[in-house]
């Protein structure tokens, strides 16, 4: 077919020949430079999910608690009392490598609007972040500006940062990680969706003025980047999270009103993609006037105006007759509104500028129509793990560990975020999982992300499984029942072999892994083309997980409490090192098979976990993850500020596996003296093996004659500075 | 005890307090818009935290022009009880109700964190219930609340006991480490001459509930309700 643009037209956009074809197919003729950059924001990877579509078809999304899967701007999921919890995370790579404070803040900003328009107020965010290594200037400025955006947007919101995670590693330099995660609540009966069902109901843009600010920010977010990528720095968004405090307040009273019909965020793609996706939810048409949008400058045309992304707007759809009491919501916010166009029953998009067409394409073809990409695949070949010597010096190993980026204490981050507004935050950051009231009840929610990189560089099936159990764990060890999952796919670029067979087995292993655990997948993100100057980020999915705890009384802290209590691991140890945090420590190449998790038996360890936790049997629980079992055994002691006397371990394994090792599936927990005999029979009942280690007390940390150190040297290596 | 909570665009901490307030304490609240001009019926009016205005131009610096600034004045002039939280206090600040600034935080950082508050009077309306020389356990959440007064008025607020809380160890000892952002003299909160308004970066309605980690922030709150009984307004 005779290509009507030129090739470069095309790649600014990141669309192919193909498919313009299927687009002049589509729409009878060919697309002029509005309609053509429409199809280029909608058919991008990031808004139309052509390359993994097909793939996460695997994923269980249904459940007798779900009451929104993906689809919308958020999943919900029932937690009782007429109450529903909204989340959804969200990556903000690109903008955030490229401008990381208002790249991170924007990101923040965009997944609260995602949990204000289904009509729940935001509770909580989570952040899950990924850099190259803090010895490179350039690398400190990207981790610098991101953890100041982060707070920046979400103080001046009032929503409390609660939790999320931090990983260095040589393969996110350039190009990081910036994944935000929001959770919200919502009554049943308020629960919206974002749905133009009804012809001839009016079309408000309320919020932000729009101007020229993230024009294409949705086809970049599905490109590569490389040396030039700074100039795409106008593509990068400003965020204004005052006004956005604003809107939420006046979307949640909105809420409220009888004649709203539905409420959806401006975000990738602007106001084409969320006028296109209301309206071809709810199988109608919309008419929009370019003309009575406000703008921020002057000169901007109907392309501008359409695919711009400025920040803090949300499109309220209502009866006419609604129109009055919600002017009245804005200018009580003192919120500007433009009643910018109207429902139809055509099944079109048009545009109008000047009264002329400018645009007008069927909804079908511009949200659903692009053809998808099943790219080729292919798998690396698993080369042996590293052989290393055995160790002489545990106790300088654990404080090496401790003392090292990826494992020492977040709390230089987490207290520039407030993480207590609202009043809710039960347990805050720093632990397994944060813990929040739901207000009003004696409920808890759990709350948590996870994705440990070096797993799924290894075997992206067994370390997206990892990831969904991890997350699955630290939520049971405050006591609660993971309910669902939301999840963030970073990847590389999925046009080489090697990026697509990584996405392929990490989809499988997530399918898997939340079948077999029970979890359905509500909402979700896919962030491909995380490639700069053709380097490939490592396969990074990232697993948001909420779990609900019916009485917050029974909940269970990390740290150990009480001097005399006994400490005990769940679970079996193996003779697994590859992929730890121990070799990475010693410079051995991160190769050979990593951690694998039996999903029966981390089934069976979660529900004993709840069995013990809702019989008050425990005192303490923490999940052995990053580091291994002396890492979780001195992070309990350091929580609770209470030393271990442990008289020296033997496992069937190497001790430097036992100490250090990753296996997965396993738990430290701390009991009272006399209800060790109550742990045992829960233990024997659920078949989860149980391996007495120490006793809690005194002011030093003692593992045999292997390890002798005070608790203060502990809590100094683990303080140390970013 | 009638509270009125003032609310802001940008203001936060509003429904922080109704809950202290309401649901720990049972004390009737009613919110109050920044376009009121009258404060009619209430015993207390809190200036709860947050960002208001979006902390453009200075914390604080737009909100002190709401229509409903001058009403507080008026009521705190009358001898009204009056407790800024946080964004409250620089409001209180640059309505000149309050003596200081307070400035960036010293580790140009926001902190989000538990600090310990020594209680260092009990005349005023909102430290009745304490003696001096109490701990308090009750969180921070700012990045612009390190205490500044010129000499002669840190000296004067010094001597006429207007300085109500200042950060300490566990123990009570004030010390530079207990310092979270540099406040002159560890200052946390301090009052008006006449004692019924008081500003602290500190937020006490996170410190209501054991729940949440301390109750401490009770004294606050009780303290207003009983300073109102013993006057009898």
């Amino acid at each position: 077919m005779a290509v009507a643009v030129g090739r470069e037209q095309l790649d600014a956009l990141a669309l192919n020949a193909e498919e313009y074809g299927a687009i002049v197919r589509a729409i009878g003729r060919d697309p002029n430079d509005l309609e053509l950059g429409m199809f280029g924001a909608l058919w991008s990877e990031h808004c139309a999910y052509k390359t993994s579509k097909t793939l996460l078809r695997q994923l269980p999304t249904e459940g007798p608690h779900v009451l929104q899967g993906p689809g919308e701007n958020a999943g919900a999921v029932d937690i009782g009392d007429g109450l529903a919890v909204v989340f959804k995370i969200e990556s903000h790579n690109h903008p955030s490598a490229i401008e990381p404070y208002q790249g991170a803040a924007t990101g923040v900003g965009g997944i609260l609007r995602d949990v204000f328009a289904m009509g729940a107020r935001p509770i909580a965010i989570l952040d899950a972040l990924r850099f190259g290594p803090l010895d490179s200037g350039h690398n400190r400025h990207l981790f610098q500006g991101v953890v100041a955006g982060i707070g920046g947007y979400g103080n001046c919101f009032g929503c409390p940062t609660v939790g999320g995670e931090l990983y260095f590693d040589p393969g996110y330099a350039d190009n990081p990680i910036v994944n935000a995660m929001c959770v919200g609540l919502v009554r049943h009966d308020r629960l919206r969706r974002a749905s133009a069902d009804r012809a001839g109901d009016a079309v408000l843009l309320v919020g932000a003025d729009t101007g020229r600010d993230g024009i294409h920010g949705a086809t970049f977010a599905s490109v590569e980047m490389d040396e030039r990528s700074g100039e795409r720095r106008p593509a990068v968004q400003v965020g204004n999270p005052f006004l956005e405090k604003l809107l939420c307040e006046a979307c949640l009273r909105l809420n409220e009103l009888t004649g709203v019909t539905a409420i959806q965020d401006l975000g990738a793609a602007g106001l084409t993609s969320a006028a296109s996706e209301l309206a071809h939810r709810g199988r109608r048409g919309i008419d929009i006037d370019v003309d009575r949008i406000s703008r921020r400058e002057k000169g901007m045309a109907a392309y501008d105006v359409m695919l711009s992304e400025s920040q803090e707007r949300m499109l309220v759809v209502l009866r006419p007759d609604a129109e009055a009491a919600a002017r009245e919501v804005f200018d009580h916010f003192e919120l500007h509104a433009d009643r910018i166009g109207t429902i139809t029953g055509t099944g079109r998009i048009r545009v109008r500028e000047r009264g002329a067409l400018a645009a007008d394409l069927p909804l079908k073809a511009l949200v659903d129509g692009v053809p998808l990409r099943a790219p080729a695949a292919t798998f690396v070949e698993r080369r042996p793990a590293p052989v290393m010597p055995a160790i002489e010096e545990p106790e300088a190993i654990l404080l090496d560990l401790l003392a090292s980026p990826n494992l020492r204490s977040r709390r230089p981050i987490y207290r520039t975020y407030d993480h207590q507004v609202q009043d809710n935050t039960v347990i805050g950051p720093g632990f397994d999982a944060a813990l929040l009231r739901v207000p009003g009840t004696s409920k808890g929610l759990a709350l948590t992300t996870d994705g440990n990189p070096w797993y799924v560089a290894l075997d992206p099936y067994e370390g997206t499984k990892a990831a969904v159990a991890e997350a699955a764990r630290n939520i049971v060890c405050t006591g609660a029942r993971p309910i669902a999952v939301t999840n963030c796919l970073n990847f590389g670029n999925p046009e080489r072999p090697v990026v697509f067979g990584q996405l392929q087995e990490s989809v499988r292993g997530l399918a898997d892994a939340c079948r077999a655990l029970e979890l359905p997948v509500v909402s979700g993100n896919v962030s491909l083309y995380n490639e700069t100057s053709e380097r490939n980020i490592p396969p990074t999915p990232v697993i948001g997980m909420v779990g609900l705890l019916d009485d917050l009384s029974l909940r269970c802290p990390a740290g150990f409490q009480e001097d005399g209590d006994l400490v005990f691991l769940l679970g079996e140890s193996r003779e697994e090192l590859a992929g730890s945090a121990y070799l990475r420590l010693l410079g051995a190449p991160c190769e050979g098979r990593p951690p694998t998790v039996s999903l029966e038996m981390e089934g069976r360890l979660q529900a004993a976990m709840l069995d013990s936790i809702g019989r008050g049997v425990l005192r303490c629980a923490h999940d052995v993850s990053d580091g291994g079992l002396l890492i979780a055994l001195a992070e309990s002691a350091l929580y609770g500020g209470l030393g271990l006397r442990c008289p020296g371990i033997v496992g069937p394994i190497s001790r430097e596996a036992f100490y250090f090792g990753e296996s997965q599936g396993r738990i430290v927990v701390s009991v009272a003296p006399r209800r060790v005999p109550e742990l045992q029979k829960l233990m024997a009942k659920h078949h989860v093996p149980l391996h007495a280690i120490g006793v809690v007390g005194g002011e030093e940390f003692q593992i045999g004659s292997d390890i002798r150190v005070s608790l203060d040297t502990l809590r100094q290596a683990w303080e140390t500075a970013f | 005890m009638r509270t009125g909570i003032v609310v802001f665009p940008g203001t936060w901490s509003d429904r922080d307090c109704a809950h202290a307030l309401l649901d720990v304490l049972q004390e009737p609240v009613r919110y109050v818009d920044h376009r009121e001009q009258h404060l009619d019926g209430l015993d207390l009016v809190i200036l709860p935290g947050g960002f208001s205005y979006g902390d453009h131009l200075r914390c604080g610096a737009i909100a002190r022009f709401a229509p409903v600034m001058e009403a507080v004045t008026d009521f705190a002039n009358r001898g009204g009880l009056v407790l800024g939280i946080c964004n409250g206090f620089q409001i209180l600040q640059e309505a000149r109700l309050l003596p200081g600034a307070l400035l960036r935080n010293a580790s140009c950082e926001f902190r989000c964190e538990w600090v310990n508050l020594r209680v260092e009077q009990s005349e005023s309306a909102f430290t009745h219930d304490c003696r001096p020389g109490q701990v308090l356990r009750i969180p921070i959440s700012h990045g612009e609340g390190n205490f500044f007064a010129d000499p002669d008025t840190l000296d004067a607020i010094e001597r006429n006991g207007q300085v109500v809380f200042r950060y300490c160890a566990p123990d009570g000892r004030v010390t530079a480490d207990a310092n979270p952002n540099g406040s002159l003299r560890n200052i946390a909160g301090i009052a008006n001459a006449r004692g019924n308004v008081v500003g602290m970066m500190p937020h006490p309605e996170r410190a209501c509930e054991a729940l949440l980690g301390s109750v401490d922030g009770l004294a606050v709150f009780r303290s207003a309700i009983h300073a109102l009984t013993r006057v009898g307004v």
